[in-house]
C-alpha cells in the first residue's frame, strides 16, 4: 500500500498479541457470498493447528434467496480454542458481515465488546434498504454500534483493486471477496495460509487463473492486517491439550457415510444405499457415491418409498440395505419399515432430523422425530433406535445401527439431526482393525432328508436365519402377512398372531443384552440432579454441566445413545438422583418415553426454534432446579 | 443332498400351500402356465425369485417353489429393482395386478421400465379390484359400474401398454389366461429378453368382473376381435383369417384380404417403435364404430443396456482407476494432524 517502512514498524509497536482460550467467530453474508466455504476453510486450518473446534453452519432453505435480504443470510459459526470445545458457542466474539442484512440478522449473537468486521460495500443505500433499515440510517455511521469494536473494510473495492490486472470480469473478481475476509481473519489469529492455498489449487485445478486470483486476494486480506492504519490487536489461541493421537476434521453426514461403509466392509457385505434427495440427508448420498471402489451401490430412487423398498430388495438378496431421509421422507417410508420388520431382514433407516411437522424448517435442526421412530407405524412394530450425539459419533452410530440390523435381523433407526450432520469437529479416528468384526454367515443348507427349511426358527438372539436366493434347498417365501411361527407360512391363527407380536417385541428387547450399559458422562453417580440428554444437545449440556459442577452445583450428565431398547441399567441410573431434567429440541419426546417406562417425574426443558440450545440456557435451568 | 441334477418338472414348482383364489379365477391358468414353463427355462429353482405386491394376483409367490416375497401394495417393482441391482445373477419375476402396478405402484412401474432392469413383469389385468371386493380400477373402461361407482366410473382409463411404451419399455407384450399355448410362448419370450419384459395378461375375475375380456377370449368371438401378431408376418385376423390391417399413412385400417394384395398389409416388426406405438393404441371394443381388433403377442422389443450392468460397470471402473477401497485410507481422509 506504499506506506513508508517506518510507519508500518510504528504500527507493529502499537499492536499487541492477546492470548485467548477460546473464540467464537460468526461469518455471515448472502448465501452466494461463499460463507460456508470461508467457515470450513478456517475450521480445517484451526484444526490442523491443533485447536479443538466445533462448527455450526446455518443457512437459508433457498439456494439463492433474494440478495441482500435478511431471508438470504447464510451463517457459519465456529468455536475454537486451546481448551476442550463441545459446542459451536453461545454468543460470538467476532462477527464478520458481508452486508447490512447479515449485521441485522446476527447482531444479537455478538457479545458486548465484540468485534464486527464489516464489508462497507454491503452497507450502501441499496443494501441498507434491502435489510430494511429506515431511510438514511446506516448502523456503521450512527454510533449504534459503539459498544462494539468495528472494523470497516471496503472488501469489494480492495478485492477489485488486487485483481485489476487479472483479466477477470467484475463478477468473477467479486466472487473472491470471501478469500479477502479469510486472509484477514488468518492474520488476526496468526494462522498460516498454506492449507487454504493447497485447497484453492485443488479446487480450481481446471482454472489456473482462478487459483492465482484467489491466492492473491487471500494474501491481500492477510497483508491488509499488517498494513492497516488503525491499531488492531492480534490474538493467539494455542493448541488444545487434547488426547494424544492422530486427528482429522469430520462432519456428521460424512461420518455417517464412512460408518456405513466401515460396517459393511467389516461384515463382508455389499452396501446398498437407496435414497431420495432431501435436506439435510443428501450429503450422505453425495459422500457414498464417491466411494464406488468399495463396491458401494447408491441408488437415487424415484421417491422415498422406492428408496426404502429397493433397499429391502437388496437386503433380501444378501446385501445390507440402507435408506436415509429426514422427517417427511421417513413418514413416507412407514409402511415399508413395517414390511422389513415382518420380513425380519436387516435394514438401516437413517433420519437426519430437521424442523417439522410437514415440510417444516428444512435447513434447521430439531429432535422431533423420536416418537415417529419409536411409534410411527401401524400395528405393533418395534424398531431399535440408535442416536448419535456429535459429528464424529455419527460414524459409530451408523456402524452400530448396521451391527444391530445384521445381528438381530431387523430394521434399525439411526437418528442424527441437522446440527451434527452439518457441524464438524476434530476426530481421533480409529483404524479399521480396531473396529469390531461383523462377519455375517448366511444360512446354509444342512437339512436332513425330508426336513423342511424353517425360515422363522430363531437363534439365541431371537434372530431368524438370513437365507438368501441362490441357496439350493432353502427356497422359501416371506411377506407382510402374519406368519406362522417357524415355518413363515401365512397364518391367521389368533394364538399365533399374539405369539409372533410378542416374539418380535422380545427380539428388540433382547438387544439390551448386547449393548453397553448407560454411563455417566460427567459428575457423580448419584446426587441431586441428573441431566439426561440424547442426540445433538450433548455439547451444550456438557458445557453447562461442566461449568455448574465447577461452581459447586450437584449435577450430573448422562447421554443416551440407545433409545430403543434403553440400556438395562437406565432405570437404576435415573433413580439415583433426586431430580431428572431432560432437555430436548422438541416439545418433549424422550421425556414421554422415560416417564412411561420408569414412572419418574422427569422435568423437561424444551426449545423448538430450529436452533441448538446455548449452554447458558441449560445452565440457567440447572441453577433454577437446584435453588 | 444328491449332487446329480435331475430335470425339473412343473410339479417341482408347486408348493405345499393351498391355493386360495376363487374357483374359476383366471389366476389358476396363469399359475399353471408359469409352473409349466419354469422347468423349460433351465434356471435352477434357487436362482428364481418371485416378487409381488398386494392384490389377488400377488398371492402368487406363495404358490411357487422358488424364493419369493409377497410385499406391500405397489412396491414389488421397486423391491425387485434393489434386488436385481445387487443380485444380477438371479431370475426375477414380478407379479402384479392392474390396481397394484397402475394405481398405487404406477410411479415405480414407469421408473422400472426406463431403467430397464433385467426382470420380468407379469401384469394380471382384470380391470377391477378383486381383493377389496369389487371397486373399479385405473384400467376399468369409462362408465364401469362397480361398488364404488354405482353411476358408472368417470375417470378415463389407462391403456396399460401404451403407458409402458411411453415409459420406454424395451419389451411389450400381451397375452391372456384363456390361451395357455400363447401365454407359455410369451412367458418364454419374456424370459429371453434382456431388459424389463412387460407382459400384460388379460385375466378374468369371475366374481367381480366376469367376462370383461370374453369377446377376446371366447371361441365364438375371439377370431373376429383379436389379432395375434408375429414378427415378420402380416397382420391378419378374422373368422377365416380373411381380414388384415393396412397402414394408411399412420392410420391403421381394417381391410378384406380379398380386396388387397398381401404385400400391402402391415408386416409386424417388433423392432419398430413407431409402429408398436400404433399397435398398442388398438384399444377398441366391438361396440365401437369400425373397431380395430385387440392385438396379442410381442409388440415391441429393443436392445438397451440394463441398469444393473451400468451400475456394476461403474464399480469396476472405480476399482480400476482408484484401486479397491482401503478402509483405513477412507477413515483417515486427506488432512490429518498428530498431537
Amino acid at each position: 500500500m506504499g506506506k513508508p517502512f517506518y510507519f508500518t514498524l510504528t504500527l507493529h509497536l502499537i499492536m499487541k498479541t492477546e492470548i485467548k482460550t477460546d473464540v467464537v467467530i460468526l461469518f455471515a453474508g448472502d448465501s452466494g457470498d461463499g460463507i460456508q466455504l470461508t467457515g470450513s476453510q478456517f475450521t480445517t486450518t484451526a484444526a490442523l493447528y491443533g485447536n479443538d473446534i466445533s462448527t455450526f453452519p446455518n443457512f437459508p432453505a433457498e439456494i439463492r434467496a433474494p440478495q441482500g435480504t435478511i431471508a438470504g443470510v447464510s451463517g457459519f459459526q465456529l468455536h475454537f480454542g486451546s481448551v476442550e470445545i463441545f459446542t459451536a458457542g453461545d454468543a460470538c466474539d467476532v462477527l464478520v458481515v458481508m452486508n447490512a442484512a447479515a449485521l441485522k440478522a446476527n447482531l444479537k449473537q455478538l457479545k458486548s465488546g465484540g468485534i464486527i468486521i464489516a464489508n462497507t460495500d454491503g452497507f450502501d443505500p441499496k443494501n441498507l434498504k434491502l435489510a430494511k433499515y429506515p431511510d438514511g440510517v446506516n448502523p456503521l455511521k450512527d454510533n449504534s454500534l459503539e459498544k462494539y469494536i468495528v472494523h470497516e473494510i471496503d472488501v469489494t473495492k480492495i478485492t477489485r483493486t488486487a485483481l485489476a490486472d487479472s483479466g477477470l470480469g467484475t463478477k468473477e473478481m467479486d466472487r473472491s471477496k470471501n478469500m479477502f475476509v479469510l486472509g484477514y481473519i488468518y492474520w488476526m489469529y496468526n494462522r498460516s495460509l498454506d492449507n487454504s492455498i493447497e485447497f484453492l489449487k485443488e479446487q480450481f485445478k481446471k482454472r489456473p487463473e482462478l487459483i492465482e486470483a484467489n491466492i492473491k486476494v487471500l494474501k491481500a486480506g492477510f497483508n491488509y492486517g499488517d498494513t492497516v492504519e488503525t491499531p488492531m490487536n492480534r490474538y493467539e489461541v494455542k493448541p488444545a491439550p487434547v488426547e494424544k493421537g492422530t486427528y482429522r476434521s469430520i462432519m456428521g453426514n460424512q461420518a455417517a457415510a464412512i460408518g456405513l461403509i466401515a460396517a459393511t466392509q467389516k461384515a463382508g457385505l455389499t452396501l446398498y444405499y437407496g435414497t431420495y434427495p432431501i435436506t439435510p440427508a443428501s450429503d450422505i448420498l453425495h459422500e457414498l457415491s464417491k466411494h464406488k471402489n468399495f463396491g458401494v451401490k447408491t441408488f437415487q430412487a424415484e421417491d422415498e418409498i422406492a428408496a426404502i423398498t429397493s433397499a429391502i430388495g437388496a437386503s433380501f438378496g444378501g446385501s445390507l440395505g440402507v435408506t436415509a431421509s429426514s422427517g417427511p421422507g421417513i413418514a413416507l417410508k412407514g409402511e415399508a419399515i413395517g414390511l422389513a420388520l415382518m420380513l425380519e431382514i436387516p435394514l438401516v433407516i437413517v433420519n437426519v432430523q430437521r424442523g417439522g411437522p410437514s415440510t417444516g424448517l428444512p435447513t434447521k435442526t430439531e429432535q422431533s422425530d423420536l416418537l415417529q421412530a419409536m411409534y410411527g407405524r401401524n400395528g405393533e412394530s418395534p424398531v431399535p433406535i440408535v442416536a448419535s450425539y456429535t459429528p464424529s459419533d455419527c460414524f459409530y452410530g451408523a456402524f452400530e445401527a448396521c451391527r444391530l440390523a445384521i445381528e438381530f435381523m431387523t430394521p434399525v433407526f439411526f437418528l442424527s439431526d441437522g446440527y451434527i450432520a452439518n457441524g464438524s469437529e476434530p476426530w481421533k479416528f480409529p483404524t479399521a482393525t480396531e473396529l469390531p468384526d461383523l462377519k455375517v454367515s448366511f444360512a446354509k443348507n444342512d437339512l436332513k432328508e425330508g426336513e423342511h427349511f424353517l425360515p422363522y426358527k430363531r437363534n439365541e438372539k431371537l434372530a431368524r436365519p438370513w437365507a438368501i436366493p441362490g441357496t439350493k434347498g432353502l427356497e422359501h417365501r416371506v411377506g407382510g402377512i402374519e406368519k406362522e411361527n417357524e415355518t413363515g407360512n401365512i397364518s391367521y391363527d389368533p394364538e399365533n398372531h399374539e405369539l409372533m407380536v410378542k416374539l418380535r417385541q422380545a427380539k428388540v428387547d433382547k438387544i439390551a443384552d448386547y449393548i453397553p450399559l448407560q454411563t455417566i458422562d460427567n459428575g457423580k453417580s448419584e446426587g441431586k440432579l441428573l441431566i439426561l440428554g440424547w442426540g445433538s444437545t450433548y455439547g451444550s449440556i456438557k458445557t453447562a454441566v461442566r461449568e455448574a459442577i465447577s461452581e459447586g452445583y450437584d449435577v450430573s450428565h448422562a447421554h443416551v445413545k440407545y433409545l430403543n431398547p434403553f440400556p438395562k441399567n437406565l432405570g437404576e441410573v435415573l433413580k439415583s438422583y433426586d431430580k431428572v431434567l431432560i432437555p430436548e429440541m422438541n416439545n418433549g419426546q424422550l421425556i414421554k418415553i422415560i416417564r412411561d417406562k420408569y414412572f419418574i417425574d422427569a422435568k423437561g426443558l424444551n426449545k423448538i426454534k430450529g436452533m441448538p440450545f446455548s449452554s447458558e440456557e441449560i445452565k440457567n435451568k440447572i441453577i433454577e432446579l437446584l435453588k | 443332498m444328491s449332487t446329480i441334477e435331475t430335470k425339473l418338472t412343473a410339479k417341482d414348482f408347486v408348493t405345499d400351500q393351498e391355493v386360495r383364489w376363487c374357483p374359476g379365477c383366471g389366476d389358476y391358468s396363469i399359475l399353471k402356465q408359469v409352473q409349466t414353463v419354469m422347468p423349460e427355462l433351465g434356471i435352477p429353482r434357487e436362482q428364481i425369485v418371485f416378487i409381488s405386491g398386494i392384490g389377488c394376483s400377488s398371492r402368487f409367490p406363495y404358490y411357487m417353489e422358488t424364493f419369493g416375497m409377497h410385499s406391500i401394495h405397489g412396491r414389488a417393482t421397486a423391491i425387485a429393482s434393489g434386488l436385481k441391482a445387487t443380485r444380477p445373477d438371479l431370475s426375477v419375476w414380478i407379479v402384479t395386478g392392474d390396481g397394484d402396478s397402475l394405481s398405487i405402484g404406477g410411479n415405480h412401474l414407469i421408473h422400472l421400465l426406463r431403467r430397464n432392469f433385467n426382470v420380468n413383469v407379469l401384469l394380471f389385468n382384470n380391470e377391477i379390484y378383486g381383493l377389496t371386493k369389487g371397486q373399479y380400477s385405473p384400467a376399468s373402461p369409462l362408465g364401469t359400474v362397480a361398488k364404488s361407482t354405482p353411476m358408472g366410473s368417470i375417470d378415463h382409463p389407462f391403456n396399460p401398454l401404451a403407458l409402458c411404451l411411453g415409459a420406454d419399455s424395451t419389451f411389450v407384450a400381451r397375452s391372456m389366461d384363456r390361451d395357455p399355448i400363447h401365454l407359455r410362448e410369451i412367458l418364454k419370450r419374456a424370459n429371453g429378453h434382456i431388459g424389463t419384459s412387460m407382459v400384460e395378461i388379460y385375466q378374468n375375475c369371475n366374481v367381480f368382473n366376469d367376462g370383461a375380456f370374453e369377446v377376446f377370449t371366447e371361441k365364438g368371438t375371439k377370431k373376429i376381435n383379436t389379432l395375434m401378431v408375429e414378427h415378420g408376418k402380416p397382420l391378419v385376423f378374422g373368422e377365416n383369417s380373411d381380414k388384415g390391417i393396412k397402414l394408411d399413412g399412420f392410420k391403421p385400417k381394417v381391410v378384406n384380404l380379398a380386396d388387397v394384395s398381401a404385400n400391402d398389409l402391415w408386416i409386424h416388426d417388433e423392432k419398430d417403435q413407431v409402429k408398436a406405438s400404433i399397435l398398442v393404441r388398438f384399444f377398441n371394443t366391438p361396440a365401437d364404430e369400425n373397431p380395430l381388433p385387440r392385438p396379442f403377442g410381442v409388440f415391441y422389443t429393443e436392445d438397451r443396456f440394463c441398469y444393473e450392468d451400468a451400475l456394476n460397470a461403474q464399480i469396476t471402473e472405480a476399482i480400476e482407476s482408484k484401486g479397491k477401497g482401503d478402509l483405513d485410507a477412507l477413515i483417515r481422509g486427506k488432512n490429518t494432524w498428530t498431537v
